[in-house]
């Protein structure tokens, strides 16, 4: 994956000590690459609305990225991963609060700190409960855990804020060098700042010994513990880090909407870094940004656009699972579906039926939508310039046709040789078996 | 009190039975194939909706009939083209399938139906009382539900200790992969069970949906409770699943009833006032912190007893 | 035949296991003499896994001690078993799949030195560890395949990279189930190089199938038969023990299923 594994075939001394040089000025390379675009972008995307977006994906981003240090690196799966988030959140809110109260000279920049700490404390607490078991056991756990807070949290109205949620002001706090934090483009760089410092932490992280061993007992959690390694010890290590980044991301979004609500520790939050995580690549640690990019996008413009973006999530998601594991970095990873149209560009026929099923899916979810859910504004659905009627049969069976003709048709070009015949064979260069 | 007792047993019961109705296909499924299907009570709000649909076009009856079936093929044919592909993939994936297949249906739903609760009524035929007590009418509807889980449960039980299917069945609950070097076609079995699951979870569905509320948000009602079920139950054990089933619904029944507060129960244990920062927890009842009792009561065993009450295969 | 002392590396005593209502080891006594290699042989079903899987902490014995250097090991976890010396590889191999045979053995090394909780060290830049790694991969003939990933090695690769898993630690008491499983001769030949190697210096239980290999490496044998021990001796002894011949022949005159 990195410069070092390509270049370490030998092992000459001399050699071993360039091989690091250079992977290390190709990682300070990459890093590097990453700031100046996160100092750039604003003034690339100036509009508030482009800020306001980036400061959600900033936000995401590091959600994401914490998850994936339970998914991805020590292979646990967790669906009440929200509760970290929310509750360090809740802190952080609280803790701002407190402070612009008291005037006490706590600026605004330390308050994921506390967020993070917060997430720290409480994934202590609940991180001794589910680190027990790991696989499906580990998933049913956290998922209790994540009911149990979303459940009691309407409850505890003095720390949850029950029905309206808790609310702050984050130009209230103390200002250093005249920055309170109130225009967007300051929280912009805050955030980015933050999510910087997190994602280079979280990676470090990956890059230690530790980060070795989570990946140990995602491979094979018994062996671990027969080369000398507490597996529970591990598992809980890894998940108290991940709370503690995703309570750095809860405190981003409370200084970013200065509200915080029973719904940040709720089941739909949890999942949605699910899947952000998954499209987006468990198996990279560009992974997650990736699919936090994406899916925050995607909740941002479609919402707008069509009412089914979360069923096109949803599809997504499940095509993700079923014919791409390894997420979008993987597609694009060394040997993804890229790599491989790289070197046989035949490969590319496929691109026309996979983008033909997409836009008869598309069609037949639009119509779905006009029929359903939204049949009161009437049956006529505009779809790229063009006025579909949801009640004519004509339009659904365009749709069906699309999508099972270029499915069909899919199955068919990637089918193993010889159950193709010859013509299709010369068309995809299949060479004669 | 008499009759808040008979009472909370009777729907305790009752939703206990609804419960296991739901949680015995998910053991079945998962003893045999490892898959914990998340989507199980998606399958649930499927057959209410199908139920609702059908009993709106045709009559209830039929809807009884027709909608289970219909919801058991849908399982299967998932079983067969989807969740057979990502077995390849690991337990993960399986799990991620069945999560992104919960997420589906439920947004499938909102499309068909709307989010607003569609109006399921009682068949009229059965909208009448069966008996009184305590100068409390108590419904036929909810004992017909009883009956029908009672017999459900009565002929899953015939058909896994009495039949050959059921045999194998049983086989393949302990030794899945012997099963198979015996000659059986097991992805077969397993579709079929996968199926069969998802038709009791859409019976569960047909027939609660008049008494709960049909609306989108029922799986998401309904599937973290089942999973409690199951943990407390024990993966894995049919029984397990039967005894926590109606545990659960005892235990949350009985808390729905209890409007007395959280501070005047403390008092009778002997705790007069609030620990730090709890004091905002003093008047609540017991009615309000129903929905946190199974989630409790899970965390309690997670700690003392990691296998479940009746469970061996962890 | 290799030097000896007079204190036990391992010591069972009166061991017992059982499953339900099943008795797997029925009151095995065994003394496993420092820098020994000792060698369990037996019919199948008579409870090897079971005694190796007791040893080393996956399970605990239903009575009787296990004693690791005169200290009580029974009842321990695996990874705690592992930390006082004593390590074990797998029949079915079990390594990492999806790390490369030298992040494999990194993982053991580190366990080993106490660093794998070490979230302050670049993982490539801790020199210590990462040439220790290097000497246990050529000392296992793997130094070559280093960055290939272990789910992608040839079976006979697979086991010498189960058994640099095993010596990679501090263990200074080896057990090692049936590692010969499987292999060609010539696989088989350089396998047992291999455990002669790393033996040098260590105590070394080996249960194995293969008659020639035992009798060639061990310096004494113990013969397990339905979870007790029947005989215990050097080669030649075993060789001439008239228990044995019965246990042995009469077990292929009448096979009554053995246990699982």
């Amino acid at each position: 994956m990195t410069a070092h594994s390509l270049l370490s075939a030998g092992s000459l001394g001399p050699a071993r000590w360039v091989n690091s040089l250079v992977a290390n000025a190709g990682f300070a390379l990459a890093w590097a690459a990453a700031a100046m675009l996160l100092v750039v972008l604003p003034l690339i995307f100036k509009s508030d609305s482009a800020i306001a977006v980036m400061c959600i994906i900033g936000v995401s981003v590091v959600f994401a990225l914490s998850y994936n240090m339970l998914l991805g690196q020590a292979g646990l799966l967790s669906f009440g991963h929200a509760i970290f988030f929310g509750l360090g959140g809740f802190c952080a809110i609280h803790v701002m609060n407190a402070v612009a109260a008291s005037h006490a000279p706590v600026p605004l920049v330390l308050i994921p700190l506390v967020g993070g700490l917060g997430g720290l404390f409480f994934g202590i607490v609940f991180g001794s409960l589910a680190s027990k078991r790991g696989g499906t056991i580990f998933a049913m756990i956290s998922f209790g855990l994540g009911e149990l807070v979303s459940s009691a949290a309407p409850i505890l109205n003095r720390f949850f804020g029950g029905e309206t949620g808790i609310t702050t002001d984050r130009s209230a706090l103390y200002a250093p060098f005249g920055m309170n934090f109130g225009p967007q483009i300051q929280v912009y760089y805050l955030i980015a700042g933050w999510c910087f410092i997190s994602s280079l932490a979280m990676y470090f992280v990956t890059r230690t010994p530790f980060g070795q061993i989570m990946r140990a007992v995602r491979e094979n959690p018994e062996r671990l513990e027969f080369i000398g390694c507490s597996t529970r010890r591990v598992r809980f290590v890894a998940f108290i880090l991940a709370a503690f980044f995703a309570g750095v991301a809860g405190a981003l979004a409370a200084i970013n909407f200065e509200i915080m609500t029973v719904s940040n520790v709720g089941g739909n939050q949890s999942a949605m870094v699910v899947l952000m995580t998954y499209i987006g690549g468990i198996g990279y640690f560009v992974g997650p940004v990736i699919g936090a990019v994406l899916i925050t996008l995607m909740q941002i413009l479609l919402s707008d656009i069509t009412a089914g973006w979360q069923m096109y999530l949803g599809i997504l998601f499940v095509v993700v699972v079923m014919y791409a594991p390894g997420g979008i970095a993987a597609l694009f990873g060394p040997e993804g579906m890229a790599a491989q149209a790289w070197h046989s560009p035949r490969q590319f026929v496929l691109v026309m039926p996979m983008l033909l099923t997409v836009v008869g899916g598309m069609l037949l979810i639009e119509l779905g939508y006009q029929v359903g859910l939204k049949s009161s504004d009437g049956p006529i659905r505009v779809l790229f310039g063009i006025a579909v009627n949801s009640r004519s049969p004509l339009p659904w069976l365009v749709g069906l046709a699309l999508v099972i003709g270029s499915f069909c048709g899919l199955r068919f070009a990637t089918a193993p040789a010889d159950r193709m015949p010859a013509v299709l064979r010369e068309l995809t260069g299949v060479p004669h078996g | 009190m008499l009759q808040l007792v008979t009472f909370s047993i009777l729907n305790g019961l009752l939703y206990g039975m609804l419960l296991f109705l739901l949680a015995s296909g998910l053991t079945l499924i998962f003893s045999m194939m490892g898959v914990l299907n998340i989507a199980h009570a998606s399958f649930y709000m499927l057959g209410a909706y199908f139920g609702f649909q059908i009993a709106k076009e045709i009559g209830f009856w039929p809807a009884l009939l027709i909608a289970p079936l219909a919801v058991g093929l849908i399982g299967a044919l998932i079983e067969r083209y989807g969740l057979r592909r990502v077995h390849a993939y690991g337990h993960v994936a399986e799990l991620l399938f069945t999560f992104g297949l919960a997420f589906i249906i439920e947004e499938l739903v909102q499309m068909i139906w709307g989010r607003v609760p569609v109006d399921y009524r009682i068949p009229a035929g059965l909208n009448t009382t069966a008996f009184t007590l305590f100068n409390t009418s108590y419904p036929t509807f909810r004992v017909f539900i009883l009956l029908i889980a009672v017999a459900v449960f009565g002929l899953l039980m015939l058909l896994v200790t009495k039949t050959r299917v059921g045999l194998i069945v049983r086989a393949a609950l302990t030794q899945p992969r012997m099963v198979g070097m015996l000659g059986h076609d097991v992805p077969r079995i397993f579709m079929l069970v996968f199926g069969l699951g998802c038709a009791l979870a859409g019976l569960a569905g047909v027939i609660a949906g008049p008494v709960f509320v049909t609306q989108p948000s029922m799986a998401g009602v309904f599937g973290p409770i089942l999973f409690v079920v199951i943990v407390v139950g024990g993966l894995g054990s049919l029984a397990g699943a039967l005894i926590a089933s109606l545990l659960i619904g005892l235990v949350q029944t009985f808390a729905v009833a209890l409007n007395v507060s959280i501070g005047t129960v403390m008092g009778a244990v002997g705790i007069s006032s609030p620990p730090l920062l709890l004091d905002e927890l003093w008047p609540v009842t017991i009615a309000q912190i129903a929905p946190v009792v199974p989630y409790l009561l899970m965390v309690l065993l997670l700690i003392f007893r990691p296998t479940g009450l009746l469970g061996r295969r962890m | 035949m290799a030097e000896t002392s007079t204190a036990a590396a391992l010591r069972l005593d009166d061991l017992h296991k059982s499953f339900g209502r099943t008795d797997i080891i029925r009151g095995v006594t065994l003394e496993v003499k420092q820098g020994e290699r000792h060698a369990i042989i037996g019919p199948n079903g008579a409870g090897k896994s079971t005694i190796f899987n007791l040893i080393s902490g996956r399970m605990a014995p239903t009575r009787g001690q296990i004693l690791l250097d005169e200290k009580r090991i029974d009842g321990l976890s695996p990874f705690e078993v592992s930390r006082l010396g004593l390590s074990r590889s797998f029949q079915i191999t079990n390594v990492f799949p999806k790390l490369s045979v030298f992040e494999n053995i990194r993982c053991a090394v580190l366990c080993a030195e106490g660093q794998a909780f070490s979230l302050w060290r670049n993982l490539n830049g801790v020199r210590a560890i990462n040439e220790r790694c290097g000497h246990v991969l050529e000392s296992i003939g793997l130094a070559d395949r280093r960055e290939t990933l272990a789910e992608s090695l040839s079976y006979a690769e697979m086991r010498a990279l189960e058994l640099g898993l095993t010596i990679a630690g501090n263990a200074h008491v080896i057990l090692l189930d049936e590692p010969m499983a499987g292999m060609s001769r010539t696989e088989g030949e350089r396998a047992l190089e291999l455990i002669r190697k790393i033996s040098a210096g260590r105590t070394l239980l080996l249960v194995e199938h293969d008659m020639a290999v035992v009798f060639e490496i061990a310096d004494r044998i113990s013969v397990l038969v339905y979870g007790e021990i029947v005989a215990t001796g050097t080669p030649a002894e075993i060789r001439a023990n008239a228990a044995v011949q019965e246990a042995y022949l009469g077990q292929a005159a009448h096979h009554n299923g053995a246990r699982p």
